[in-house]
């Protein structure tokens, strides 16, 4: 068998899906516990705003905090494609990167 | 000016007491005065491991209570001049460690001893932030295992941010990883995380690698530092962690699968 293995090694070992599976659970860990705490509230303000035009659901806004060189970049994203317009409301386009 | 190690981990049973006994005498070897205090309050285990459990009086809560003073609670070690342990108590709770009592004791174990090395509960509850929360440097005990090695990027967060340094805006806790339980045969296979993955994943300073070795709980059930073993092949990877810790350079060992074991990996483990 650790002849067999040693000639015919398999395509990925499992230390090396370990390896991936942490560095993809570690960035993602990492990324949520540097951001500060406002995050929650303002997405949950921004929702309630939004959600006076359009339908919206919770998991249809994304709010992250991102370092571009010397810059934070504060990224909203509201998706609303397919959303009903609310009686009253503005225009349906809404779609903010800022 | 004494420095404050803290040995931690976030995950349990990765080796935290056994390299807190085994870093202290081996800092108590290289000459230095050297106290190691038990912070897993209720779980008291670092005076088993260190063979002082038959003598211990006052513990750690009884000197911040004031019940007894600093030098009724020592425990001095039979082994070395130079090396002392200060137990915990067995009956108390973790939120018995007040931290305002902690720092009264520190300050007067920093009079005393070159270096104080802080063996901290796992978790991160209250006892293991005390633990960690005065340390100026951290070594981070990482088996190559995913749990362990996301519980330590846990833990360098928290050292970044609650420690009292960061607290204070000072200079950040040093923090060095020490790779233990590491078996180089089966990362050879490709069956266990290599010492350059775990390094690139959490990225911080390599303290040193402990390779699996029958001689660690052979050290634990008879009460001595592994240290003191020089054929244990654990025991001088700690003994050359601690050199590097004083800045020495010294070539990692034990990274290579032992030569004896070459027929049985060409042909499989019976």
């Amino acid at each position: 068998m650790g002849l067999f293995r040693s000639l015919f090694p398999p395509r990925r070992t499992s230390a090396s899906i370990a390896k991936e599976r942490l560095k993809i659970v570690l960035a993602h860990e990492r990324a949520s516990s540097r951001a500060p705490d406002f995050l929650p509230i303002l997405q949950r303000e921004l929702l309630a705003v939004v959600g006076r035009y359009v339908e919206i659901s919770d998991d249809m806004i994304r709010v992250t905090l991102g370092n571009s060189g010397d810059t934070s970049l504060l990224e909203i994203n509201i998706e609303i494609e397919g959303s009903k317009p609310k009686k009253g409301g503005s225009g349906p386009a809404l779609s903010a990167a800022v | 000016m004494a420095k404050v190690i803290v040995v931690t981990s976030g995950k349990g049973g990765v080796g935290k007491t056994t390299t807190s006994a085994a870093f202290a005498a081996g800092l108590a070897l290289r000459g230095q005065k050297t106290v190691v205090i038990d912070f897993d309050v209720g779980l008291r285990n670092l005076d088993l491991v260190m063979g002082c459990e038959r003598r211990v009086v006052f513990d750690f809560i009884n000197v911040i209570n004031g019940d007894a003073n600093l030098n009724q609670a020592l425990i001095k070690d039979k082994r070395h001049d130079n090396l002392f342990i200060f137990p915990t108590s067995q009956t108390r709770d973790k939120n018995a460690l007040k931290r305002e009592g902690v720092e009264r004791v520190m300050e007067e174990l920093k009079q005393q001893f070159d270096y104080i090395v802080c063996d901290s509960p796992a978790g991160i509850e209250h006892g293991a932030i005390t633990a960690l929360y005065f340390a100026d440097s951290a070594v981070i005990v990482t088996n190559p295992e995913v749990s362990s090695v996301r519980d330590s990027d846990r833990i360098i967060g928290i050292l970044a941010s609650k420690s009292r340094r960061a607290e204070r805006n000072e200079p950040p806790v040093d923090v060095h990883l020490l790779l233990t339980r590491y078996d180089p045969a089966r990362v050879t296979k490709g069956e266990m995380l290599a010492v350059e993955d775990v390094k690139e994943i959490l990225s911080i300073p390599l303290l040193g690698v402990i390779p699996e070795s029958e001689s660690v709980l052979r050290a634990s059930n008879t009460g001595t530092p592994v240290v003191f073993d020089e054929d244990s092949p654990a025991g001088r990877a700690y003994v050359d962690a601690v050199a590097r810790f004083l800045g020495e350079t010294r070539e990692m060992r034990f990274l290579k699968p032992e030569r004896r074991n070459f027929f049985r990996a060409l042909f499989g483990r019976a």
